[in-house]
Parts: structure tokens; sequence; C-alpha cells
């Protein structure tokens, strides 16, 4: 603490000098940073949980993986320092960066590679991204800096997928204890946690590279309240929110100089999932209805205009992505006009099932209130997630729902047979096989834009606007990612200016 | 005396145990299946059953109870699904946070609503009395959270005095430590103030109508002698039996009070808890708290017995 602050806490405080306490923010050096996060990880290690946070925080800063995502969402080196792909896409080879040490000092080779994967897809897994590694068929250990991966057909996501946190590289020793106390190969080690209310990750001695790290030490607050959240950035208590969670109260923080807004996107594609299993949604008439009925501008004031409008499961930074907003453009009429066609001429009565989140509560109602101009009534019934999941998600016992689909590349949803918007395409279906199984991304990218088209057509879901990511955070701090193409704040590119 | 608690500890134990069942039977029911939020949407049927079967979910409803009971007999709280740590160390470090919270905040409200009640009682009709009135309807009409808000603002924000929440931990900095538990406090204690303030009052105004009291003062008992020996004492009673009663609210209240000051409380435990259904957690918070409920109960028929001889008497 500087002569000057102290100066200055002893005049706000009077009397109480025996006390050193104030903003912690006086204390810190400018090698450690103080996060904000508004959900908490129940665990840290990525195979044991699916909640994002996990990833946010350990991956790729604790656990690395063979590739790595970068700020734009592309795959870079990570643990492999090259690759190649060969069979058709059915073999990846993987080279591995020489001497990568873990933070209790154990080596990496492509032992440790391999027993890393197989963990994932084995009989007996049950880690949470299991179905993403369904497809490898053995990992086998070619010399001691090589691994070759088999598939058992080609799919044109699985770098991406071993490139991601779920497919964060672990030791045979510490595996079994990752969930409380994280050892990766990461720039940053696990300190210690205090459940409820911070995780605390030091610079890695071990790291291959310690000098392009910046930041000593990076603690990270849970606050989930969103008027606690602002009232500690203005009091200087944290010194960045990456996923602020309250867009209302972000004019507030505008006000202050001494904070950048920073807004971003996501890949959390918001939307209206319809139940296409059940009467009346089976009918294509009805949901088209519903489509013109949709008013994105709205949606998007109710989150004091954070947000970008969607015409499909797509998110709008994606290379591949096409504008299909104007498949079913605002219009009362012809929506009253389908309804009736469809047999709905007074419209009907829906239910709205809403998750806990933000975002849903504001957009429920403003669906509610567009719905209603159709002559849709819709009531609405708040759920925790655990509910949702179990009896929307898991059950299907719902009409409709609003929810944010935040998984990178998950068009595949639309081709899956028991999932809870019940959509059965055969075409759709066919045309996501290609887009697995090709080699050529360009072609794939066509492919993308056509399953696009598809289910806009069918209009399987409302399909609302993408999230914004809202980050704020001290005008000092550079190297936050302003997107977020992928769960995680890479905090080895992080620093304060000086 | 000896007979009159140890028939009340018998009632406590009775009440535990139908505890433990109507628990049990809430948490079972929840809707929501714990393998499911732990592995989210992408998770496979087969992965969530080996998930189910690995914590025992798959056991049948009588035996999973009567593992739950044995455990918590021989003390042995189980470790948490969703974080993995033992339940005890969870709840223990929550505790300690808690705890001393409600107390403050029970402390508090007593030092400052006994007085200004008894004030209220002795000016009855005055303007001090309809001040107090006043300060009181604010008080049960404000939302405590909302109030912490403000004491934010105020405190930390603006002054900077007080930090705008967190707790840095009683072995990491004890005087950080109590500070950061001074507006909490505050804000939770508003409203039982103003409760306790207007039992007090009413109470006092009860005793002050009696017989006994006109007497003293015709006796020349000096009026500061009246109100504290003679009436308070006797208006105590139903003070304390709100006070006991609060005591649980204030725990209660807590839930919110620690998310505004991002307290690492029990509250926040159990909202997260039940959030991730995390059962076993759940069930042993619960069960704790009844205890400690069931705890005060005895403590506060201790302190009728000491205030007032006639529940010793027919016992």
């Amino acid at each position: 603490m500087t002569a000057l602050s102290r100066r200055h806490l002893l005049g706000a405080a009077g009397a109480a000098t025996v006390f050193s306490f104030g903003p912690d923010v006086w204390a810190q050096a400018k090698d450690r940073l103080v996060i904000g996060i508004s959900l908490e990880p129940p665990v840290l290690d990525p195979t044991k949980n699916a909640a994002a946070a996990i990833r946010s925080i350990a991956c790729p800063n604790i656990f690395e993986s063979l590739g790595r995502i970068d700020r734009n969402g592309d795959i870079q080196k990570g643990l492999a320092e090259s690759w190649s792909i060969s069979n058709g896409g059915k073999e990846y080879v993987f080279d591995l960066v020489k001497g990568v040490k873990f933070h209790d000092g154990e080596a990496l080779d492509a032992s440790v590679v391999k027993f890393s994967l197989d963990r994932l897809f084995a009989a007996d897994s049950t880690a949470p991204g299991k179905a993403l590694y369904a497809d490898i068929e053995k990992v086998e250990v070619v010399d001691p800096l090589t691994v070759k991966v088999t598939l058992k057909s080609p799919n044109s996501y699985m770098l991406y997928n071993l490139s991601i946190g779920d497919a964060g590289i672990m030791h045979p020793k510490s595996a079994a204890t990752n969930d409380k106390t994280p050892i990766g190969t990461g720039p940053f080690a696990f300190k210690e946690r205090k459940e409820g209310d911070s995780i605390t990750l030091v610079k890695a001695s071990t790291y291959r590279r310690p000098d392009s790290i910046k930041l000593n030490a990076v603690v990270y607050k849970v606050v989930k309240d969103p008027a606690a959240q602002v009232s500690a950035l203005l009091a200087g208590d944290i010194d960045a929110f990456p996923g602020f969670q309250a867009p209302e109260l972000v004019e507030r923080i505008k006000k202050d100089s001494r904070f950048a807004v920073v807004v971003g996107t996501t890949e959390g594609e918001v939307i209206l999932a319809t139940n296409n299993g059940k009467k009346p949604f089976n009918d294509l008439k009805v949901r088209q209805a519903m489509a013109h009925a949709i008013d994105r501008k709205e949606l998007i004031d109710a989150e004091s205009g954070y947000g970008t409008p969607i015409g499909s499961h797509f998110a709008p930074h994606n290379k591949a992505y096409i504008d299909l907003t104007g498949t079913y453009p605002l219009d009362v009429a012809k929506a009253k006009a389908l309804l009736k066609e469809a047999g709905y001429p007074n419209g009907f009565e829906a239910s709205l099932k809403l998750p806990p989140v933000g975002y849903a509560q504001r957009a429920g109602e403003v669906i509610a209130a567009q719905m209603a101009k159709i002559g849709i009534k819709i009531t609405i019934t708040q759920l925790q997630w655990p509910q949702w999941l179990a009896e929307v998600f898991k059950g299907k016992n719902y009409d409709l729902t609003i929810v944010a689909h935040t998984e990178a590349n998950d068009l595949d949803r639309y081709a899956r047979d028991d999932y809870y918007w019940d959509y059965h395409s055969d075409v759709f279906k066919a045309k996501w096989k290609q887009v697995v199984e090709t080699t050529d991304f360009t072609k794939r990218d066509e492919l993308l834009k056509e399953c696009q088209r598809i289910i806009a057509k069918d209009a399987v879901n409302g399909f609302l606007y993408q999230l914004a990511k809202i980050g704020v955070w001290k005008k000092e701090l550079m190297g936050m990612w302003e997107n977020a193409p992928t769960p995680s704040d890479e905090l080895a590119v992080v620093y304060w200016k000086a | 005396m000896i007979d009159f608690l140890s028939r009340r500890l018998a009632a406590a134990l009775v009440t535990l145990l139908l505890a433990t069942v109507v628990v049990f039977a809430i948490v079972e029911v929840l809707p929501g299946d714990p393998a499911l939020v732990m592995l989210g949407t992408d998770a496979r049927p087969d992965t969530l059953a080996a998930l189910r079967h690995q914590y025992g979910f798959d056991e049948p409803l009588v035996a999973r109870y009567f593992h739950w009971i044995g455990g918590l007999l021989s003390f042995d709280l189980g470790s948490s699904h969703a974080y993995g740590t033992s339940v005890a160390k969870l709840i223990g470090d929550r505790l300690l946070v808690t705890l001393p919270l409600a107390s403050l905040a029970l402390v508090w409200a007593l030092l400052v609503a006994v007085p200004l009640g008894v004030f209220a009682a002795w000016k009855h009709g005055s303007a001090g009395d309809w001040g107090v009135m006043g300060f009181t309807q604010i008080g049960i009409s404000v939302p405590n959270f909302w109030f912490g808000i403000l004491l934010v603002l105020l405190f930390a924000v603006t002054w900077q005095i007080f930090p705008s929440g967190g707790f840095p931990g009683w072995s990491q900095n004890l005087a950080k430590s109590v500070l950061s538990l001074i507006l909490p406090a505050l804000a939770l204690s508003l409203s039982e103030i103003a409760i306790l303030a207007r039992v007090t009052r009413s109470s006092m105004l009860d005793t002050l109508r009696e017989d006994y009291v006109r007497t003293a003062r015709a006796k020349g008992v000096p009026e500061s002698s009246v109100l504290f020996r003679h009436a308070l004492r006797n208006a105590l009673i139903p003070v304390t039996t709100v006070a006991g009663l609060i005591a649980g609210f204030l725990v209660a209240g807590a839930v919110i009070i620690e998310s505004v000051f991002r307290l690492p409380g029990v509250g926040q435990l159990v909202y997260d808890s039940i959030n991730n259904r995390d059962l076993i957690v759940i069930k042993n918070v619960v069960i704790l708290f009844t205890i400690l409920v069931l705890a005060v109960n005895l403590l506060v028929d201790l302190a009728y017995a000491l205030l007032d001889p006639r529940p010793r008497i027919r016992a």
C-alpha cells in the first residue's frame, strides 16, 4: 500500500486506524488480477462436470489440450506442435512439444496423452463430453513424442474437439484428484480454493515459456448478484468481469472512466425452442406463423440493445454464416393467415417454461406479448435449472422454452433423433453426415450454409438473437478476450499496461 | 426443573426424527437429476447411468434413507457430489461466516430494539412513541437486500469505509473479517429491530398497566427502577420468544444478504446445493439447522425458567 493511498484511506476512515482494511486493489502490485465470475465452478476438472465455468477458468490456463482455440475461434498449436491428417480423415498424427512438465514436475509424453484421451471415450467413461470423442477407435503411442489417433469414421470436427477444454491432457498420477486440486501443464497452477468465495491461480514455475507470462497471481471471485457485481467493480474489489450478466446495469459502469466496457460475440444462440413432436407445433404452418410473429428488434431492446439478430442456429461471427433473418419476416397479418390455414383461426394456448437466467426472463415476457398479437396465449412457468434439465430437456414435457445454446458447432443437434425439440428431417441428417465426413473445409462451409437454410425454412425453433459477451474491466488491463468463441479466459495473454 | 427440561429434550428428539423423514422425502422428490446437472445436456444415457451408479443414486429409497441416517449417527456427513469435498468441512467453513453474522445481527437488534421499545412504551402516545412506531413501520417494509445495497453504495462505494463485500477469512485477517460482517449484520438486523421493538413496546405497555407497577410507583420507587427492574423483566418473556424465533429467521434471511455481500455462508451453500441438486449437502445442512433451531428453543425454555419461575413449578 502506498503512502498516498494510506493517507487517503485514513482520511475516510477517521479513527479506525488500527485496522488495515479497504479495497484490496490498493494493495496490489500490477501482476495480480482479480476476476469476477457469476457462476461458481463446482469442481475444476472438465472431465467430471459440464459446467462452462470450469472450462473458462481451467482451460487452457491449467489444462492444455493438443490444439488450442484462439480468441477468434481458430485452432492453434497446443501441446502438439504439429499434426497431420491422413487416410481420408481417419488418422491423426500429433507431434508433441518437447520438455513439457506438469505442475507437479511429472513429464508429458505420448503415453500420458494416450491415457488422457482413452479416459474420454472408454466404455466406463463418465466424462460429460464423451459423445464428442465417440468416433475415436484407438489412440496409439508411436514414440515418446508422437501419438496416433485413429477414427472409426471421418469426423471433420475431431481436431476442434481435441483442442477444447474437454480434451485437456491429464497425468495418470493426478487425474483422480484433479476435481479439487487440478494439476496440468498450463501456464497457471492451482493454488487454493475457498468454496463459495474464490479460486486462486499462480504462475506455474514449470511452464515452458515462463517469461511470456506477465501475471503472477489471478484470483477468481464469485459474485452472483448483479447489483453486487456492480458495487464490487465500483469499489475496486474486482478488476475485471469478463462475462457481465446484467446488461441493464452496463450504463452505470460506462459512466465511470476507470472501466472499459467491451461488447463481443459468443457462441450462444438464444432460441425459442419448440416441441416439434407435439400438437400444434408439429404443423409447419404453425411454426411459420410463430416465426412471422417474432420481432427480433424488440427482443434485443429488452437486452438493452446487446445481441445480434439470427435467422437460423448459427453464430454470425462464423465464416460459414449466412443471414437468414429474412426467411420469415415480421408480418402479423401473414402469421394470422397461416394460423387460420393450419386450423387455428382463434389461436391456441401454450406454455412457456423458462430457465432461471436473465436473458430468458427478459425474452420470455416479450415473446408472450408478441405471440398474443396472433392469438397464441402463453402461460409462463419459471423453472430451476435442474427442473428445466429434467422436465424440458430430458422429459420433453413442454411446449416452448427459451434458452441459449452456447456450444460451438452445435448444428448437429438437429440431426439427433432423441433431442428435446423432437425434430426429424432426413434431408438435414444426410446433409449433416456430409458436413462431418468431409475433409475439405471450404466444402464444409458450403454444406453448413445449406444446413442453416434447411432448419430456418423448417422453422424448427424460433431463432431470436446471438447473445453478446459483455466484458467490463479496468482500462489498464490488456489482452482480455473480447469474444467468447469457446468458454475460456486465456490468462497467458493478459497483462497490466505499465 | 430437571423434569421440565428432560421433557422438552425428549420432544426435541422426536421432532428431529420426524424432521429427518420430512427432509429426506422433500429432497428426494425435488424434480431434477443430479447426474444430469453434473454432466450437462450432451451426456449420453449410458454415461448418466454410470454416474448415478457411482454415487448410489440408483439404490432404493429406503436403503438410501438408512444409509444417510447411519452416516449422521456416526458423524459421517459424506462428501458433496458437486464439490467433491467433505460435507462436514463445507458446512464447517460456512458456519464460521453465518453464525457470527447472525449472532452479530441478533445482538445488535436486541441492543437497539429493547431500549427503543421501552422508551416508546414509557412515552406512550408522545411524539417519541410515534417516531419509534414510524421507524419500525419503515424497518418492516424495507427489504433487507435493498437496504444492504444502499449501505454498500454509501459506505463502500462513496465513503470507502467498509469493503463492498467478500470475506477474507478469520485466519487470514481478523480485523478485515470483522469489518466485512458489519454492513451485512446491519442490513440483516433492520427488520428484526423493527419487530423486536414493537414486541417490546406492546409487552411493556401491558406490564406497565399491571397493579404491581402502580403499587411500585405509589410506593415511590424511582421510575428507572420501575421500568427496568419491575416492568421490563416481566415484559421480556414474549421478547425472548420472538428473539428465539428471529434467530431462525436471521439464518434464513442470511441467504439473500450473503448474496448481496458475497459472503461464503451457509445460506449460499444451501442455495448452490439446491441448484446443483447436491442432495447430500441439502439434507445435512437442513438437519443441522433443525438441530440448531431445536437447541435455540431449548435455550429459550431455559430462559423462561430463569425469567419466570412458574413453568418450573408447573413441571
